[in-house]
């Protein structure tokens, strides 16, 4: 049994932990760009960027003040038992994300859509959100917490299987042109693509696989990693760095999630995980303990599967 | 790459010395102001909580990740610039009401804005860098001198005063000339963007649009 003091307290940590230390593998991504890039704005950029990493795990400060829509996904186990239910994982997690804003402080970022009037906690209608998935065979939980920013650098469009690949990579190509310049998507970006499934699918596994996949992270489906590869090397010949300054350093790396679609239809989707790629783990066994990690885990060959079973 | 430290309130003699793509370092007091803050003055025709320009005449378009402590003392983390070309449509007036010489912000606005706008007014436009460097900006916040509007417009939008040190690195987009960084970086990119593109045949289903131009922003 996982005790709810328990899960509140793993929330609040990682929700503490994803303000303020960049995931290595993320960092890593960016140090690896900083040999490669040549233009000088853009290196400036870079290094600025890794300073502020720094600056954030020494003072213990948040990365950046706009510390995103909030949100969690919850693996659940299909042995695992927690204390209160449910219900009361969802409560824990509203309280952990309240307390966690004023302590680490987090910008209270969530308002009503049409008052906007913002309850200064992070908690609102449907505020944060929280996905489930669930996992055979074991008895723990998994906690990820994601700050995502989220005005710009996302887009949706309906292609049809004649667009082919082509369309693929032309809409691509219109998401990091588009948003881009300027850097409104906080370039150099985890970039996620979700291709298939329905319109409301394409959007959310798209996020998914910018937000809990590592860098470096391949789909183990051999056509769809060979065409990750392919769109971060084609991201970075765009010719556009961070801030829209002349660059190579766009794509920090591409992961793509599938689903079966409309037998005419080929939805796609964009999204955009910035330079401050916020997001940690906690994982909860059924004897209390906490285990804290870098990598969702979210996408497991149980949620990919494909067949009738 | 040319570096400057400058104090604030700043002199004309100081953004003279500005040009697109220096970077900057700030020390002195300055306020934040959103579209919370535009919209109450110059949307609903509010006075100022405060005479802006005896605070200072550099306005941060940003809101800090910040919470009140029980005893009535702010903490501040970090600090995070919103994107500026949504305010364009406000400047002039702002400019008007706030006597404004310095804008900071994320992205910038057009050299258009630069043009029309800034350079009448003998104002600048700094960019954060990054998006964006929050802790090393929290790091130069050494006091919240005051804090207008709270209740009204919550932490998020509300007018934050600070008196700041070392604070930055920002980089000049609009200068007094009317220069813009970003858009002189976008013709570089715009003169090999074609070649990206090169064979991809356009979709089956077009969609309606302000602009075909990948040339274009579509800001």
């Amino acid at each position: 049994m996982i005790p709810a003091s328990v899960i509140e307290d793993a929330a609040y940590e990682i929700t503490r932990q994803a303000a303020i230390v960049i995931p290595r593998d993320y960092s890593d991504g960016i140090r690896a760009m900083l040999e490669t890039e040549k233009n000088e704005l853009s290196k400036f950029v870079l290094k600025a960027m890794v300073e502020n990493w720094e600056a954030a795990e020494a003072d213990r400060r948040a990365m950046c003040a706009d510390t995103g829509l909030p949100r969690f996904y919850v693996k659940a186990g299909n042995e695992a038992k927690v204390e209160g239910g449910f219900i009361a994982l969802e409560k824990s997690l509203r309280r952990a994300l309240a307390r966690a804003t004023n302590d680490v402080p987090l910008r209270p970022n969530r308002v009503h859509p049409l008052t906007r009037a913002d309850n200064n906690n992070n908690i609102g209608i449907r505020a944060p959100e929280v996905e489930y998935s669930f996992e055979p065979d074991a008895d723990w939980v998994d906690i990820t917490t994601v700050h995502k920013g989220g005005l710009f650098g996302t887009d949706y469009r309906m292609l049809f299987p004649a667009d082919g690949i082509d369309g693929i990579k032309k809409f691509f190509l219109d998401v990091l042109v588009q948003f881009g310049r300027r850097g409104l998507a906080c370039q150099p970006a985890i970039i996620g693509i979700g291709l298939g499934g329905s319109k409301d699918t394409a959007m959310t596994i798209g996020k998914q696989a910018a937000c809990l996949r590592v860098v470096g992270d391949r789909n183990p489906e051999p056509k769809i990693a060979a065409l990750e590869m392919e769109l971060k090397t084609l991201g970075n010949a765009i010719g556009m760095g961070p801030m829209g300054f002349v660059g190579s350093s766009m794509v920090v790396d591409c992961h793509i999630e599938v689903a079966h679609t409309h037998t005419g239809g080929m939805p796609m989707s964009v999204h955009a995980f910035c330079l401050s790629s916020r997001r940690a783990v906690a994982r909860l066994h059924g004897d209390g303990t906490i285990e804290y990690r870098a990598d969702p885990g979210w996408f497991t060959p149980y949620h990919r599967r494909e067949s009738v079973e | 790459m040319k570096e400057i430290r400058l104090k604030m309130p700043v002199t004309p003699e100081d953004l003279a010395k500005l040009e697109a793509g220096t970077i900057v370092y700030l020390d002195g007091p300055l306020y934040t102001g959103r579209e919370g803050l535009y919209q109450r003055i110059l949307g609903e025709g509010l006075a100022p909580p405060v005479d802006l320009a005896s605070v200072s005449n550099v306005n941060f378009h940003c809101s800090p990740a910040a919470a009140v402590r029980p005893d009535g003392s702010y903490h501040v983390g970090a600090v995070t610039a919103t994107a500026s070309f949504r305010f364009s449509k406000w400047m002039q007036r702002w400019f008007d009401v706030s006597g404004c010489k310095m804008i900071i912000g994320k992205g910038g606005m057009s050299e258009e804005d630069y043009r029309e706008r800034f350079v009448p007014n003998g104002a600048v436009y700094l960019t954060t860098v990054g998006y964006g460097t929050g802790a090393l900006l929290g790091r130069g916040i050494k006091r919240v001198r005051d804090v207008y509007w709270l209740k009204e417009l919550g932490i998020a939008q509300a007018m934050w005063v600070f008196e700041v040190e070392n604070f930055g690195p920002f980089l000049v987009d609009g200068d007094l000339k009317g220069n813009s960084l970003f858009e002189s970086e976008n013709r570089k990119v715009n003169e090999t963007l074609a070649d990206v593109y090169r064979g991809l045949k356009e979709p089956s289903l077009r969609r309606y649009g302000e602009t075909t131009s990948r040339k274009d922003e579509v800001i």
